[in-house]
């Protein structure tokens, strides 16, 4: 009991100093933590969030744009395609499903997204799960009426939405309330939560967008993108060449996947910058460590003499030493994981708001316990210096100006 | 129990000039036995104190303590025979501020062959007359009873020798008086032998074996306080 005695005095005696390098460390722990695990998850949940489609066909320009646009509901719409080629990749022998998408109106700055109904019967948004409307609710129907809404579940809880309630959309996808719609659409529906970015639109039908009041006569079969998937993966392939290499009117967006990856290659420098600050985080917090046992070594220096005079070896006093800066960092780590916790839902929370994509915050990562024990590892480190004053502290001088 | 031949120190000077402290050719001390050594400041009574405790590594000589030969072992074999067989009791106590009563005197045992036994700190406390002031700090007690802190401290291990320093040196006549018989009891109930260095007459005659600490070391150097490199006592 004698070590643990020794470090508890001591983180006692030095209670402040304690408190405030370990909170360093805790500090430079989350935050280490953090930015990987935000960069490793929403990696994982951009690339993965296909919300079942294989590829994105859209007007020429950007795959990513167009991408971000009709898979994310990001981006402005790159422009429009004719109805005719929405016919024609349906009835590619590649393709299995096409839904249609019109986007460029909004509900007080939730998206407004027109399709057609099979999205929400037929599409998996994920391997084995399907849509699914809320209990007293129903999706918009195929025929008849378009002006019938299905919010998602994000959106409709956000603006308050409920069966039955009825609004008037706005123009373009900024929210500005001089451009109000005259057409009012009424709830019928709201649909369980996906966490894909599905959650965060408000669907309408597509002839509802496409026949809005105030839109443009002549476009009134566009549509923004047309959602694809394929009957066999290679197929991607054939429809890529079709579009993107013998023509030059279209653009096929395949794979969705590797499309956001590349987004995230390009700003991979970003993530470097992170990690690299916390890094630094990390060794000011070691640094800490060191000078704050360090400074406190001149008050120390009596209490090691006198156990050196009462029979403790050098190497006690030394191990004494050590073990307190691995203390103040495995102190640091557990509260690490406090900080950690609360940076990650916040942040995981603001993905969430902005692109409907989830972090899975309970993801076990090995830099969940690697990053704690390096973080001990290096205070334990930081505790050498000190350690090695504490060993050399002579005895007789040290007792001698009271004795 | 304690034998010493031999046994020299000198330090440097700030003047830069070689000093002998200590030089004492002879001295013994049986087991059980209480001595007293009489000596003026900076004449090197805790310099010899030091030397028989392994603190400071003599220049020459030997101290022999129970049968173990203090002076030719590596220090790592030094403080084991201190924590051992020795019980050190300082003139400012030297008590750990940090620690509460019990702890400072667990703390003193841990090196040594008992171990931190609480259960036998506790007694020892007790003895001395402290049993109520076990989870006390020593900043929380009278001097006095700082001082029955380090007593009980130095003999928890039931060391073979006790060295003590100048032990009433900062206590009042009726304190130290009382702190000195404390000593000497404990000492005999233990079974320990007793070197107590002092230059107060009251103190040392108490004493039935006393010494000129002149007389044995033959070195007649004196340092002053302000000077001493380490501390000369």
């Amino acid at each position: 009991m004698t070590l643990p005695l020794i470090i508890y005095r001591s983180l006692r005696q030095h209670a402040l100093s304690t408190v405030i390098t370990a909170g360093s460390i805790a500090l430079a722990c989350g935050l280490l933590m953090c930015v990987w695990m935000v960069k490793t998850q929403s990696q994982t949940a951009f690339t993965q969030t296909t919300t079942g489609f294989d590829a994105v066909l859209g007007a020429r320009g950007s795959k990513l744009q167009l991408v971000l646009n009709a898979i994310f509901h990001l981006e402005a719409s790159p422009g429009n395609l004719a109805w005719a080629d929405y016919e024609m990749v349906k009835r590619h022998p590649a393709v299995k499903a096409a839904i249609p998408l019109a986007v460029g109106d909004n509900l007080r700055g939730y998206r407004l997204a027109g399709t057609l109904p099979e999205l929400f019967e037929k599409v998996e948004y994920a391997p084995g799960k399907k849509f699914a409307v809320q209990a007293g609710g129903r999706i918009f129907a195929k025929e008849g009426e378009a002006k019938e809404a299905l919010a998602g579940s994000f959106a409709g809880q956000r603006l308050g939405l409920k069966v039955g309630d009825t609004f008037h959309p706005f123009h373009g996808l900024a929210f500005d309330a001089k451009n109000e719609h005259a057409d009012t659409y009424t709830v019928v529906g709201l649909l369980a939560p996906t966490n894909t970015p599905v959650d965060r639109v408000v669907w309408i039908p597509l002839r509802g967008l496409q026949t809005m009041s105030g839109h443009d006569a002549k476009a009134a079969t566009d549509v923004s993108a047309v959602l694809i998937q394929l009957r066999t993966p290679s197929a991607g392939f054939m429809l890529d060449l079709m579009y993107n290499k013998q023509g030059n009117r279209l653009t096929l967006a395949y794979p969705v996947g590797a499309i956001i990856a590349e987004l995230f290659s390009k700003i991979s420098w970003f993530d470097q910058v992170l990690a690299l600050v916390a890094y630094l985080v990390a060794l000011v917090a070691a640094g800490s460590v060191l000078a704050s046992i360090y400074n406190s070594m001149s008050a120390r220096r009596r209490d090691l003499a006198i156990l050196r005079a009462l029979g403790a070896r050098r190497r006690t006093i030394f191990g004494a030493v050590v073990a307190e800066a691995t203390c103040i960092g495995a102190l640091g780590a557990v509260a690490g994981y406090a900080v950690y916790f609360g940076l990650l839902s916040g942040v995981a929370s603001v993905i969430r708001t902005q692109t409907g994509v989830v972090l899975d915050v309970t993801a076990r990562l090995p830099v969940l316990w690697i990053c704690p024990l390096a973080m001990i590892a290096l205070c334990a480190l930081g505790g050498v210096v000190p350690a090695l004053k504490a060993y050399r502290t002579p005895v007789a001088e040290t007792l001698a100006p009271l004795s | 129990m304690l034998a010493v031949s031999e046994l020299k120190k000198s330090f440097v000077a700030p003047d830069g000039e070689r000093v002998d402290i200590v030089h004492v050719p002879s001295f013994t001390l049986g087991p059980g036995e209480q001595v007293a050594l009489r000596g003026e400041s900076g004449s090197g009574k805790t310099t010899l104190l030091h030397l028989i405790a392994g603190i400071l590594a003599a220049d020459g000589g030997r101290v022999m303590i129970d049968g173990a030969e203090m002076t030719a072992l590596s220090e790592a074999k030094r403080d084991r025979l201190r924590a051992e067989k020795l019980g050190y009791i300082f003139q400012t106590f030297n008590l750990l501020q940090g620690y509460t009563v019990l702890e400072n005197v667990v703390l003193g045992m841990s090196f040594g062959p008992r171990g931190a036994d609480r259960a036998h700190a506790r007694e020892t406390l007790e003895r001395v007359g402290l049993g109520h002031r076990l989870d006390h700090f020593p900043s929380q007690l009278s001097t006095g009873q700082q001082q029955r802190v380090a007593v009980a401290r130095a003999l928890a291990n039931r060391p073979k020798l006790v060295l003590a320093d100048e032990p009433t040196g900062n206590l009042d006549r009726k304190h130290a008086g009382e702190a000195l018989t404390l000593i000497r009891e404990v000492c005999r109930e233990h079974g320990a032998a007793l070197l107590l260095v002092s230059h107060d007459e009251l103190v040392l005659g108490q004493f039935e074996r006393r010494k000129d600490f002149a007389e044995i070391n033959q070195s007649s150097a004196v340092l002053q306080p302000a000077s001493k490199k380490p501390d000369a006592g």
